[in-house]
């Protein structure tokens, strides 16, 4: 699997970045040689072996349905840039 | 030209859990908001997520009442995408290892042929925070969207079908199976007002007798049966013109106004499925055991499908009264305690599919909230069986009982409304009433017998009206015939 500039692009945008132009091609030479490395894992063979989900072999430990939270809104609301009637604002997101 | 609808359903149900799926923080609806958002709904960096061991049994407790197979082992996967209400930047879900395997659901349509939907499967994952678009403008006047995150990290299974529907009154079937369903087993409220269930429709059209699905749409969001019903119809009204006219349907996502009875496209998607999935490495894939599965079957309550078998085999009624009934679950259990008060299970059929839920759907109010108890409506039912009071005057009693005047007898007693029953007082009241109409009575007695069935309901309406409703039908009829011969 090989990056073009074009998908480069396009992940880019999907994750929210700003790529200045130029950089465009370095940026994605080097990604591919990071691929290049990952693809590596292609020669081993997985035939039998189960998907991992996670790298430690344990279970989820599950807790109980129990309200521990209380209201810290006038502790953590400070930090946002913009709030009214008890909301978070930002730029409007529909047209 | 003859169409033929396909429609599939995802569904999202929030589980009637206290606390959140993957924090402590409180689920009640309708808070002050962002009062209920902790540090781990807010994605604050360094916190991490603990499950909640009830959204798993509930989720296990759905596919059991469907008979899908309950994956032993599920893992969640990060679900990448921007959008403020999800401040974490992924919604925690599942996708290549749900906890609720393929499944089926038997819907019974209006003329009671009974159909089977499959289930494709049902996954575990978190809502996703409220955006309010319409009240905030920063201070250059620009609309602002205002973000609540008290839904965010609220648990709720996905239940996807399989393009089993072919319209919009099978879709609807299915979708109040579905909501009699998960309140039976308790795993959800129900309330569709609040957003406790909500139903995305994809529907596509085909010429009768094609193999290959035509392109779908997925319109979002319908938290009623009424729009689900009406959004479907004019989507499939829109699709077979479109297409009619030489053009072409083109996958998008559309979102319905009910309202307005219109609808429009939300957004086209074209990164829409790049969701870039992977397991999330914060969280451990969750592992069930079959005495886990067992002890959660053993668990749940009779499913509305035997309770309906039940009621017409135990207590005769008819396979519709018995649907009304078994659908849902709190009506059942009213209807089952009216019975066991008033020892008539086709008389409590009558009066909870008739005044009970007449009543409760003027009032706009569940079961739960009726203000006559079963037992007293049980109560009630008895004195019409013991003579007592007729089944008119049992209106009056009802109508009294729902206004907090006491119990049926309390009633009975208080406004005097004992069937007359005493048959020399009786006697005296149609002697009365022939003797103030002469002329009816000498008209009655001359005339042939087709006539006189016609005549004869004039005295019994002169005796129900001096007796004020209070005498028996049945011995006003017998002691008239006697007296009128």
């Amino acid at each position: 699997m090989a990056l073009d500039p074009q998908a480069l692009a396009r992940v880019a945008h999907l994750a929210r970045l700003h790529l200045d132009p130029t950089d465009s091609a370095a940026l994605t030479d080097r990604l591919n040689s990071i691929l290049d490395m990952v693809n590596q894992l292609q020669d081993a063979n997985v035939g039998d072996v189960a998907p991992m989900a996670h790298p430690m072999d344990v279970a989820q430990t599950l807790r109980a349905d129990v309200v521990t939270e209380g209201d810290i809104r006038a502790i953590v609301q400070p930090l946002a840039p913009a709030t009214e009637d008890g909301c978070y604002l930002v730029p409007r997101v529909i047209e | 030209m003859s169409w033929e609808t396909v429609i599939g359903l995802e569904i999202h149900v929030q589980l009637s859990t206290q606390s959140k799926i993957f924090s402590g923080s409180s689920t009640a609806f309708g808070a002050e908001p962002n009062s209920q958002a902790s540090l781990v709904d807010l994605a604050m960096p360094g916190t991490l997520p603990v499950t909640n061991l009830e959204a798993i049994r509930k989720a296990v407790k759905f596919g059991l009442a469907i008979d899908a197979q309950i994956a032993k082992r599920s893992v969640f996967e990060r679900k990448n995408y921007f959008y403020p209400d999800l401040p974490k930047g992924y919604q925690t879900t599942q996708l290549a290892e749900p906890i609720v395997g393929a499944g089926a659901v038997e819907i019974q349509l209006e003329d009671g042929t009974r159909k089977t939907v499959r289930i494709h499967h049902a996954h575990l994952e978190e809502d996703a925070g409220k955006s309010l678009h319409e009240a905030f403008f920063d201070e250059n006047g620009h609309g602002m969207t205002g973000i609540d995150l008290n839904r965010a990290g609220t648990p709720l299974i996905e239940i996807v079908t399989e393009p089993d529907m072919r319209s919009a009154e099978e879709a609807v079937a299915f979708a109040r199976k579905l909501h009699s369903l998960v309140t039976s087993i308790g795993i959800c409220d129900g309330h569709m007002a609040q957003g406790s269930m909500r139903f995305d429709v994809n529907v596509s059209v085909r010429k009768k007798g094609d193999d290959t699905l035509g392109t779908r749409t997925e319109t979002k969001n319908l938290n009623s049966f009424k729009f689900m019903e009406a959004a479907i119809k004019l989507e499939v009204e829109r699709q077979i013109d479109l297409i009619e006219d030489g053009g072409k349907v083109v996958q998008e996502t559309r979102l319905y106004n009910g309202d307005t009875h219109t609808a429009r496209s939300m957004r086209s998607k074209e990164d829409a499925n790049d969701y870039r999935y992977f397991p999330c490495p914060d969280l451990l894939p969750v592992i069930i055991t079959d005495e886990d599965i067992e002890a959660l079957r053993a668990e749940l309550p009779e499913l509305p499908d035997a309770r309906q078998a039940r009621f017409i085999d135990q207590y005769g009624l008819s396979d519709y009264d018995a649907g009304i009934l078994a659908g849902d679950r709190a009506v059942a259990d009213y209807f089952e305690a009216v019975v066991t008060a008033s020892g008539d299970a086709k008389l409590s059929a009558n009066w909870v599919t008739g005044d009970v839920a007449a009543r409760l759907n003027a009032a706009d109010i569940g079961i739960d909230q009726c203000p006559v108890s079963a037992v007293h409506l049980g109560q009630m039912i008895q004195r019409i069986l013991d003579g007592t009071i007729s089944s008119k005057i049992a209106k009056q009693v009802f109508d009294a009982c729902w206004n907090g005047e006491g119990s049926p007898d309390q009633v009975i007693e208080a406004r005097g409304l004992k069937q007359m029953s005493d048959s020399g007082e009786l006697e005296k009241i149609i002697d009365q009433v022939i003797h103030d109409n002469t002329a009816q009575a000498e008209a009655f007695r001359a005339a042939d017998e087709g006539k006189q069935k016609k005549m004869f309901g004039f005295f019994v309406g002169q005796v129900m009206k001096l007796t004020q409703g209070k005498a028996n039908p049945q011995q006003v009829n017998a002691l008239l015939q006697e007296r009128l011969k």
